[in-house]
């Protein structure tokens, strides 16, 4: 019965393996072969940025779905779900760097710091890889406490990328503000959890 | 021996491609097994997208009778690329909205009513368009706010040439511009999801100098043929040395006026557009860098198309003197 459980684990998280990257392949290919409409290197920005909100909400989802419908396997899935929102979010920058700015460092940095949505983009990056490098378990026995303290900083990554998002657009708000919807859904369930801080 | 010195706007000789090089590089890299399938498919393909590839009604563009610009120096933007890449609300804000939800809007019958502080007022059918004026091409720099450019080759007259017909009184100052509504035939208009949320019709402005400057170009083509909906058939504004969105589509009303009239990005958000929209590197917009931008020519992610922009978009030659004593930074 156990193995038969970690068998079907190790399917589904094959599973996610494979959509995860071939989705990410997919667009790329598409991308180097101009097969992306005109503009190539904001059709690729705007799919790892979604990609990476998207798999966050997704990795934040699953525990209020685990205790309304007692699914409880699904936390199995959990860190990856997170650890792929950040190599998307990764992607989201480095396309930004080698193809937006095409390594203009200077251009890089100074927009970074003077673009305001761009800077809490960079910072929500900037938690999400501090979570992904203490993601593993002995990292995570080896911090102790603190660890859970570190891991609630996806909070806050979660509400920079979708301000983020949000600033990005000249006027179509209309997808931003449905994302910000469901990030204050997924917060709402947390609300105990927030409530030392207010 | 004959020397040629073109006029700036006729673009410089350096980084020659014209079509027929571009199309020589296209069957190289087909040789070569580069372009996937994707390549060749018209409309962007999206992940997953199975099943949205349906034969699809184009709309039907028609050839124009023109003066041909005798140097095409500049690298010109592929028209698949001009023609599937736009900024045109109405027909939703995404920029491939245009092209697929614009292919049976009806050009034709048009009217274009040039009015208010003129001498004559005018109205203009569908065929006055192209034959009340010899046409000619203009190839453009067009700069988009949004940091990426294209170069064109534009079929039009000169707006002043236009104007000049109208007679203007001597108390007009500015020229107002308004694009169609036609909520039934523009889902932008009639879905506030859809439009982006902005206030139609889109209403555009010049001050009367800049409106009668030889480059101010009303466009009813490009690449040689009538324009394409996406790209505002079937009569816009072309007005090289400012970013894009001072280039209104689908004009149905210019109106002569002693005041500055609204204009709609400025509307909306007065702190990041403003009246003027002077291309000008050395003036941000709160979420783009405006030093530099990325040429959209040929090729995919890894086409090399960053370059600097220049003042006035590369016009200053032609323009700069509409702005002498300004103060460019608070006039933006």
């Amino acid at each position: 019965m156990q193995s038969q459980l970690r068998q079907k684990i190790i399917v589904v998280k094959a599973v996610i393996h494979c959509i995860c990257i071939l989705l990410l392949v997919n667009e790329y290919w598409l991308a180097l072969n101009d097969g992306l409409g005109a503009d190539p290197v904001e059709a690729v920005l705007h799919f790892t940025g979604i990609g990476a909100l998207n798999l966050l909400i997704i990795s934040l989802s699953i525990t209020p779905v685990i205790r309304l419908f007692k699914f409880t396997s699904l936390i199995n899935y959990r860190r990856m779900l997170g650890v792929y929102s950040f190599v998307y979010a990764l992607m989201h920058l480095l396309s930004f760097l080698a193809f937006e700015v095409q390594f203009d460092w200077r251009l890089f940095i100074t927009e970074i710091i003077e673009r305001p949505y761009m800077t809490l983009g960079m910072a929500a990056i900037v938690i999400l890889l501090s979570l992904t490098l203490t993601s593993t378990a002995r990292v995570k026995r080896k911090m102790g406490k603190s660890w859970q303290k570190l891991h609630n900083w996806v909070y806050l990554a979660i509400i920079l990328a979708s301000v983020h998002f949000y600033m990005s657009v000249k006027s179509d708000v209309v997808q931003p503000i449905i994302y910000a919807t469901i990030v204050a859904i997924l917060l709402w369930f947390r609300r105990k959890k927030f409530q030392k801080y207010l | 021996m004959r020397i040629k010195i073109p006029k700036s706007w006729q673009l410089t000789a350096n980084d020659v491609t014209d079509e027929s090089v571009y199309r020589q590089r296209r069957t190289l890299l087909k040789n070569m097994g580069f372009l996937g399938a994707g390549a060749l498919m018209s409309t962007p393909a999206h992940s997953l997208d199975w099943f949205s590839k349906s034969a699809k009604k184009t709309f039907i563009t028609e050839p124009l009778t023109y003066l041909p610009q005798s140097d095409k120096q500049q690298i010109l933007t592929p028209e698949s690329k001009v023609i599937s890449h736009n900024n045109f609300y109405e027909f939703g804000a995404s920029k491939s909205d245009p092209v697929n939800n614009a292919q049976s809007f009806q050009t034709n019958p048009w009217q274009l009513t040039i009015s208010g502080q003129v001498e004559n007022k005018i109205i203009l059918d569908y065929d006055d368009l192209t034959r009340l004026f010899a046409l000619e091409e203009r190839i453009y720099r067009l700069r988009c706010v949004e940091a990426w450019s294209m170069v064109i080759p534009w079929v039009g007259f000169q707006l002043s040439t236009l104007l000049a017909k109208a007679k203007p009184l001597s108390s007009a100052k500015y020229v107002a511009f308004e694009t169609l509504e036609d909520p039934e035939q523009m889902p932008g208009q009639a879905s506030r999801r859809l439009g982006g949320g902005i206030n139609y019709p889109y209403v555009e402005g010049l001050r009367i100098d800049e409106a009668e400057n030889p480059l101010t170009l009303m466009a009813v083509g490009l690449y040689g043929k009538t324009l394409p909906p996406q790209n505002g058939a079937p009569i816009r504004l072309v007005v090289p040395w400012k970013y894009g969105f001072k280039s209104i589509k689908s004009i149905v009303g210019i109106t002569l006026l002693d005041k500055q009239p609204p204009t709609t990005w400025n509307q909306l958000a007065a702190n990041e557009y403003g009246f003027y929209a002077n291309v000008n590197p050395g003036v941000d917009h709160p979420r783009w860098s405006q030093a530099s931008e990325r040429r959209i020519t040929t090729g995919g992610l890894l086409a090399r198309n960053r370059i600097d922009t220049q003042m006035f978009n590369g016009y200053g030659e032609q323009v700069a003197h509409l702005y002498k004593g300004m103060d460019l930074r608070a006039n933006y």
